[in-house]
C-alpha cells in the first residue's frame, strides 16, 4: 500500500515536473533583459500572487491564456468587477466612478490616465484599496477546500455502514491515524487529544496537498505567502493560548515553580519571564517562517534549476540541470509531507502545553 | 523581513483564515469527527472481540476440564462398580461351594449311615438265616438219625453264638 502510494507519487513528478518552468512567462518581458534577467523575472512571477488565473503566454502574439478572476476592493464601498477588467495590468479599470491599476500584483487607485507616483525607493505612493479579490491563490484555496471536504467526506461516509474501511477510507485512514497515534497522542496526552485532532487533521492535509499541488505545472504556490503561513500560524497561536490551563500560565508566569526560593527568583525573573512571554509569540512566529521558507527555497531552487537548463542549452549542461531538477523534485515531495508533519507536530507539541496538567515534580 | 512586510497580502490573509475556518469547521463536522468515532468504535469492537475469544477459550478449557473429571470420575464408578461385582460374584461362587461341601458332606455322612445301618440290618438278617440254614441242615443230617433233637439243637446254637461276623 505504501510502496504504491510512492509510486504514483513519483510518477506524478516525472511526468510534470519538467514543465514546471516553461508555463510561466514574463508578462513584462522586455526585448532590453538578458535572457538570465528574463529567467529570474520568471521565477519571482512564478511566486506571486495573481488576479488572473493565467496558465501561459503565447510571447509571438503576445496573447495570455487563462481565466480572469473576480476582483473586490473595499475603498469607500465596496467594488466588485472581473480581472479582465485590468487586461493583464496593462490597462485601467473603472468601478463607481473610481479607477484602478495593477502595479506588482497591487491595486492601486490612480486617475483616469493610471498615473503613478512613486517615491525615492521606488514605491508606488499611491492609495491602495483593501484588496479581497479572489486571486489565483484564492481560487486555489477553494479549490484544494472543495476537494478535501470530497475526500474525506466521502471517506466518511464510508464508515457509515461499514467499519471497515474501503475506497478513499482505505487511503486517507492511515495517515488519519498517523496523526492520531504518532502526532497528537504522545505529544498532548491521552486525556485531552481530541479536541485538537479536528485542528491537526485539517492543517496536516491542507499542507500536505498545497504543497503536493504546488509541484504541479499549475503554479500552486499558497504556502509561499507570508499571509497563508500566518493565518495557519495565528490560528495555531490562538487556540495554544485560548485552551490554555492555568498549569500553563503558570510555566510561563512563574517558570522555576517551587524548585527556587523567592529571593532567587528575584534576580532571575525580570530576565526569564520576559523570555517565556516572547516564547509564546516566537513559537508561532517560527512556524510561520518555517512552513514559508522551506516552500518558496524550494521553488526557487527548483526553478532557477529548471532555467539553467535554457541557459546552457548543451547536451552535457542541459541534462545535468535536468537531472538536478528531477532530484531535487522528488527531495520536494519528501519537503512536501515533511513540512506539513513538522507544522502538525509543533502545533501539537504546543497544544500539548496549553494542555498541561498540574504536576509536583518541580 | 521588510520584503515579506511588503509582500504581505491582507485579502489573502483574511481569506486564507476564513476559508480555512470554514474548511476546519466542515470537515471537523463531516468528515474527522465521523471517521475517528467510526475507527474509535472499531477498535473497540476489535478489543471486545479477542477480549471475547480469550473468554471463550477459557470456557472450553474449564469445559474440557470438567468434561475430563466427569469422564474420569464415571470411569472410577465403572471401575468400583466392576471391582464390586467381581467380589459379590466370588462370594456367591465361595458361598456356594461351601453349601455345595456341606450338602456333599452331609449327603455323604447319612449314606454312611444307611449304610451301616442297612449293613447291620443285613448281617443280622444274614445271621438268622444262616442259623436258619444250620438249623434245617442239621434238623436233616439229624432226622436220619435223631436221637435226641433237643440236645443236638442247642449245641448248634451254642455254636453259632460262638461265631461273631463281625
Amino acid at each position: 500500500m505504501r510502496s504504491r502510494i510512492i509510486y504514483s507519487l513519483v510518477l506524478f513528478a516525472l511526468i510534470f515536473n519538467p514543465f514546471v518552468g516553461t508555463s510561466q512567462h514574463s508578462e513584462l518581458a522586455e526585448d532590453s533583459l538578458t535572457f538570465q534577467e528574463e529567467i529570474k523575472l520568471d521565477i519571482r512571477h512564478h511566486l506571486e500572487d495573481g488576479h488572473d488565473y493565467h496558465l501561459f503566454t503565447d510571447e509571438s502574439t503576445g496573447s495570455h491564456y487563462g481565466f480572469p478572476l473576480p476582483v473586490i476592493l473595499v475603498d469607500e464601498g465596496v467594488h466588485f468587477f472581473m480581472s479582465s477588467a485590468f487586461h493583464h495590468g496593462e490597462e485601467v479599470a473603472e468601478s463607481k466612478g473610481k479607477f484602478y491599476l495593477v502595479y506588482h500584483n497591487k491595486v492601486y487607485r490612480t486617475d483616469a490616465e493610471g498615473t503613478l507616483s512613486f517615491d525615492a525607493d521606488h514605491h508606488p505612493t499611491n492609495v491602495k484599496p483593501l484588496d479581497l479579490s479572489i486571486t489565483k491563490n484564492v481560487f486555489h484555496i477553494i479549490a484544494i477546500g472543495l476537494l478535501m471536504l470530497v475526500l474525506f467526506g466521502r471517506a466518511a461516509r464510508n464508515y457509515k455502514n461499514d467499519l471497515v474501511p474501503r475506497g478513499v477510507a482505505k487511503f486517507v485512514e492511515p495517515i488519519v491515524l498517523f496523526v492520531r497515534d504518532d502526532i497528537a497522542r504522545p505529544n498532548i496526552g491521552e486525556k485531552s487529544y481530541r479536541k485538537y485532532m479536528g485542528f491537526l487533521l485539517t492543517v496536516f492535509f491542507f499542507i500536505w496537498i498545497v504543497n503536493l499541488l504546488g509541484l504541479t505545472p499549475l503554479g500552486v504556490n499558497i504556502n509561499n505567502s507570508v499571509a497563508v503561513t500566518f493565518a495557519l500560524a495565528l490560528i495555531t497561536f490562538l487556540i495554544t493560548n485560548l485552551s490554555g490551563t492555568k498549569t500553563y500560565w503558570l510555566h510561563i508566569l512563574d517558570p522555576l515553580g517551587k524548585s527556587m526560593p523567592w529571593y532567587g527568583k528575584l534576580g532571575i525573573y525580570p530576565l526569564l519571564v520576559p523570555i517565556e512571554i516572547l516564547g509564546i509569540f516566537i513559537k508561532p512566529f517560527a512556524l510561520m517562517i518555517r512552513l514559508y521558507a522551506n516552500i518558496t527555497a524550494g521553488h526557487i531552487v527548483m526553478m532557477s534549476l529548471l532555467g539553467l537548463i535554457f541557459i546552457f542549452k548543451s547536451w552535457i549542461g542541459s541534462p545535468l540541470s535536468f537531472g538536478l531538477a528531477f532530484f531535487i523534485g522528488i527531495l520536494e515531495l519528501l519537503v512536501a509531507a515533511l513540512q506539513a508533519y513538522i507544522f502538525t507536530m509543533l502545533s501539537a507539541l504546543y497544544f500539548g502545553s496549553a494542555a498541561a496538567e498540574p504536576h509536583h515534580d518541580h | 523581513m521588510e520584503k515579506l512586510i511588503s509582500e504581505f497580502s491582507v485579502g489573502l490573509f483574511v481569506w486564507q483564515t476564513v476559508l480555512f475556518l470554514a474548511l476546519l469547521f466542515l470537515l471537523r463536522r463531516y468528515a474527522w469527527k465521523p471517521m475517528l468515532i467510526a475507527v474509535n468504535r472499531r477498535e473497540k469492537s476489535i478489543e471486545e472481540a479477542l477480549e471475547q475469544a480469550d473468554i471463550a477459550r477459557r470456557e472450553m478449557k474449564k469445559l474440557k476440564q470438567s468434561n475430563d473429571a466427569l469422564l474420569q470420575q464415571a470411569r472410577d464408578e465403572r471401575d468400583s462398580l466392576m471391582k464390586e461385582a467381581r467380589e459379590t460374584k466370588n462370594e456367591i461362587i465361595a458361598e456356594a461351594k461351601k453349601k455345595a461341601q456341606e450338602e456333599a458332606t452331609k449327603i455323604l455322612a447319612s449314606a454312611r449311615d444307611e449304610i451301616k445301618h442297612e449293613k447291620v440290618k443285613a448281617i443280622e438278617e444274614l445271621k438268622n438265616q444262616v442259623a436258619d440254614f444250620s438249623f434245617e441242615i442239621a434238623e436233616r443230617i439229624l432226622s436220619e438219625k435223631l436221637t435226641d433233637a433237643d440236645k443236638q439243637k442247642n449245641a448248634v446254637v451254642t455254636a453259632l453264638k460262638e461265631i461273631n461276623f463281625n
